[in-house]
């Protein structure tokens, strides 16, 4: 076909082919301008239409920024507001288990006070030692004896007497001493627990100076949040993140758990629901496994709800106290007896697995080999099967953090979709705009030839008008002259009209496009080309 | 091994059940029109002649469905004689019960009668009509009923019916994978091996004109790989 077509002006391949070159050059010449126009208008065309396709997108995400952020700031305003009631009701527990009992323990104080005050008036209550006494001792002791012996007995009997009260006085004193050295040493113990009663008080005061600037702080966050700083939304998010992929670690943990735990009962389900149903492709012993394991999913969230550690269903939320407890021991039964349920089919697999490795070898020919401490992996495999579903009821913790993560996971992932396609809109905006006008250069380039015979014409026309102009002044130089000037002068006016018009078009032109240079071309027709 | 004959064992068998079914009920709701997939295989080996001595390989070939069908899968064997058309040509056949302990206890019984038949096997045939066999394969399988059904068919694939009996007629083996497997050559295919090709080549056609899928398999330890039983 393309050879009949080529050769269809002359049996030379070479000299059809020359003969079609012109052709199409020709042609392309004469629709020059309107292919210009063409690919131009296409090009500005395609560059528009994505660049207001881009203005949209970027208006969108600005609407998902603003959404990511109420989200965001929602969440953790809910979050700030948990954690300062928690705080709140941690300084209430405070208050109420220590402070309730103030009274007391300042009645308690007042009368250690009282008491050790009472004490100290009845220790500094001493009785002096007369300080008489021991002059008149020393005034008979240095009396001179006359040598009158009833005198020395008299004066003897004296000293007796007054030595004797002098250590009467003595030991009264002594006592005295004695006592309130006993008072003094009653006291100690009060001392000690007024210590310590000031040691708890101290304690006391200082938890809740604690709990004071953890609220203060939880207070400036929510303040923050409240205000929708980009601070509080940065940490938020990266908060948010870092909850996302920790819960799905651990929901990934959570999924192999589950799979083996399937794999526990899967086999001897077949033994209670037959092993030769499907339900699809599946057969009914893998489904009912899978229930079980997602029934005891299902009853680990509801007893995680009843205790208020998640918050997934608010219906369960909403309920009153004895019932939600209620409910707490009605998932916490169905779970401890699915429990047992996997326990007794995890043995059951185990007996399986037994016998059908006894008819193996017996298919194959080989002695029955006898299996030693078979009980240990018997054990192993009802413990598992005890313990996997209550580690599995523990799911929903995990899942509420990457529910409420997910969100703004999501939110991000959205926004960079919309990013990317914003950009890449841009782009190929701007490379099509380009593309046109590299199509237009790239149009002239084939018709490179007509255009320089083209320019050659326009040249030559150009030179002739001249040589007319010239040959016209001599002819008539002197009546002409001052016509001649008068025209020349309107010329140049019109000149500069033109020139100013053209200066003033110029910038909007450039800023409309650069590749309006083109377009200078576009002006001479194909016919008087 | 569970003792289902055990009441207490059954009575909480039903119980889990019961336990299960209430479970699965939900499920149950919404869904199409199920899926056979159970697997039914028919052993014929041929006891004619020479090919008697091969007994072996039915007895390998036994065993390997034994231990690749499961729960809710059909299996028996019967053998190519004079006449194989009759019920006493099956030696066994099972379907396994949808309990896996019970299907190994069915599995047992069914390798000792397949073991028994063999232990007291005395005189070969002296004809061989396989095509009396392959319908009474055919029949059980249709009986059954199955999603696969495959026939293995053990014999040198010489035919030769006594004059008494009519075997000219369509064998109907739609949906039916026919694999002939160690298809032993006789004397007459050393001296001209065209007539073993033309054989294999006769049956072959006869099968697939019949609806049936045609496999040859004449290594047992290739039988894994050409012939998969889902």
């Amino acid at each position: 076909m393309f050879t009949d077509m080529l050769t269809i002006w002359s049996s030379s391949p070479a000299l059809s082919l020359a003969i079609w070159l012109v052709i199409i050059i020709t042609l392309l010449y004469a629709g020059r301008p309107h292919a210009h126009q063409l690919l131009r208008s296409t090009g500005r065309a395609i560059h528009g239409t994505l660049r207001v396709a881009s203005g949209s997108i970027h208006q969108l995400e600005e609407r998902v920024i603003n959404r990511n952020n109420d989200v965001l700031l929602a969440q953790g305003r809910e979050e700030a507001e948990n954690a300062i009631e928690r705080e709140f009701t941690r300084v209430n527990t405070i208050v109420e288990r220590d402070l309730s009992q103030y009274p007391v323990l300042h009645r308690k104080l007042t009368e250690t006070l009282e008491k050790i005050e009472s004490d100290y008036h009845n220790s500094i209550e001493n009785k002096p030692l007369p300080p008489a006494w021991q002059e008149v001792m020393d005034t008979i002791k240095n009396l001179p004896s006359s040598g009158d012996p009833a005198v020395a007995n008299i004066l003897e009997n004296i000293k007796e007497v007054v030595e004797s009260s002098h250590d009467q006085t003595l030991k009264a004193y002594q006592d005295d001493t004695n006592e309130r050295h006993g008072i003094l040493k009653g006291m100690r113990p009060e001392w000690r627990s007024l210590n310590q009663n000031m040691q708890k008080v101290q304690q006391t005061i200082t938890g809740l100076e604690d709990s004071a600037k953890t609220i203060d702080r939880r207070m400036d966050e929510y303040e923050s949040m409240r205000k929708g700083e980009d601070k509080a939304v940065n940490s938020l998010t990266s908060s948010s993140l870092t909850q996302f992929f920790i819960s799905s670690l651990v929901l990934t943990i959570a999924a192999f758990g589950g799979i083996i735990n399937f794999h526990l009962i899967a086999m001897p389900m077949a033994e209670m629901v037959g092993g030769n149903s499907n339900i699809g492709s599946m057969p009914t012993s893998d489904i009912a496994a899978l229930v079980i394991i997602m029934v005891e999913i299902t009853m680990g969230l509801f007893l995680l709800e009843a205790l208020q550690i998640t918050k997934l269903f608010p219906v369960i939320r909403n309920l009153d106290d004895r019932m939600r407890k209620y409910m707490g021991i009605a998932a916490l039964t169905i779970l401890v007896i699915f429990a047992g349920i996997e326990s007794s089919l995890a043995y059951m697999r185990d007996l399986l697995a037994l016998d059908r490795e006894a008819l193996t070898q017996s298919l194959a020919g080989a002695a029955q080999a006898e299996s030693q401490f078979r009980w240990i992996p018997s054990i192993g495999q009802m413990m598992l099967g005890f313990i996997l579903p209550f580690a599995l009821a523990f799911v929903g913790i995990p899942l509420e953090s990457f529910v409420h993560s997910l969100r703004t996971v999501l939110g991000l992932i959205a926004l960079g979709v919309l990013r990317t396609l914003r950009v890449t809109l841009r782009l190929i905006g701007g490379f099509s705009n380009h593309l046109s006008k590299m199509l237009v250069n790239l149009y002239d380039v084939f018709i490179m030839v007509p255009l320089s015979i083209e320019r050659m014409v326009k040249y030559r026309l150009e030179q002739t008008s001249g040589q007319r102009q010239e040959t016209a002044e001599t002819d008539d130089v002197v009546s002409a002259a001052e016509e001649v000037e008068a025209a020349e002068r309107e010329r140049a006016a019109a000149a500069n009209n033109a020139k100013t018009q053209s200066s003033k078009r110029k910038p909007r032109r450039q800023k409309a496009d650069d590749g309006e240079l083109a377009e200078e071309d576009l002006s001479l027709t194909a016919g008087e080309a | 091994m569970i003792d289902v004959t055990n009441p207490k064992i059954r009575a909480a068998l039903q119980g889990l059940r019961l336990i299960t079914a209430v479970l699965l009920s939900l499920l149950l709701f919404g869904c199409g029109e199920p899926t056979n997939h159970s697997r039914a295989a028919f052993v014929l080996m041929d006891i004619s002649g020479s090919y008697a001595a091969e007994r072996d390989q039915a007895r390998q070939l036994t065993n390997y469905l034994l231990s690749q069908l499961d729960t809710g899968d059909s299996l028996a064997v019967g053998f190519i004689d004079n006449s194989s058309f009759t019920e006493r040509n099956i030696i066994a056949q099972v379907t396994f019960d949808a309990r896996p302990s019970v299907a190994s206890k069915q599995k047992r019984i069914f390798q000792q009668r397949v073991i028994g038949f063999m232990e007291n096997f005395q005189t070969p045939s002296y004809h061989s009509d396989i095509t009396g066999g392959v319908l009474l394969a055919r029949d059980y399988l249709e009986e059954v009923d199955a999603g696969q059904k495959h026939l293995f068919l053990l014999s040198d694939l010489h035919e030769d019916v006594p004059p008494r009996l009519e075997r000219d007629m369509k064998l109907k083996l739609s949906d039916v994978q026919v694999v002939a497997l160690n298809v032993k050559r006789q004397r007459s295919d050393n001296e001209n091996p065209r007539e073993y090709e033309q054989r294999l080549a006769s049956w072959e056609k006869r099968v697939e004109e019949n609806g049936g899928n045609w496999a040859l398999v004449n290594n047992m330890e290739r039988l894994e790989k050409q012939v998969v039983l889902r």
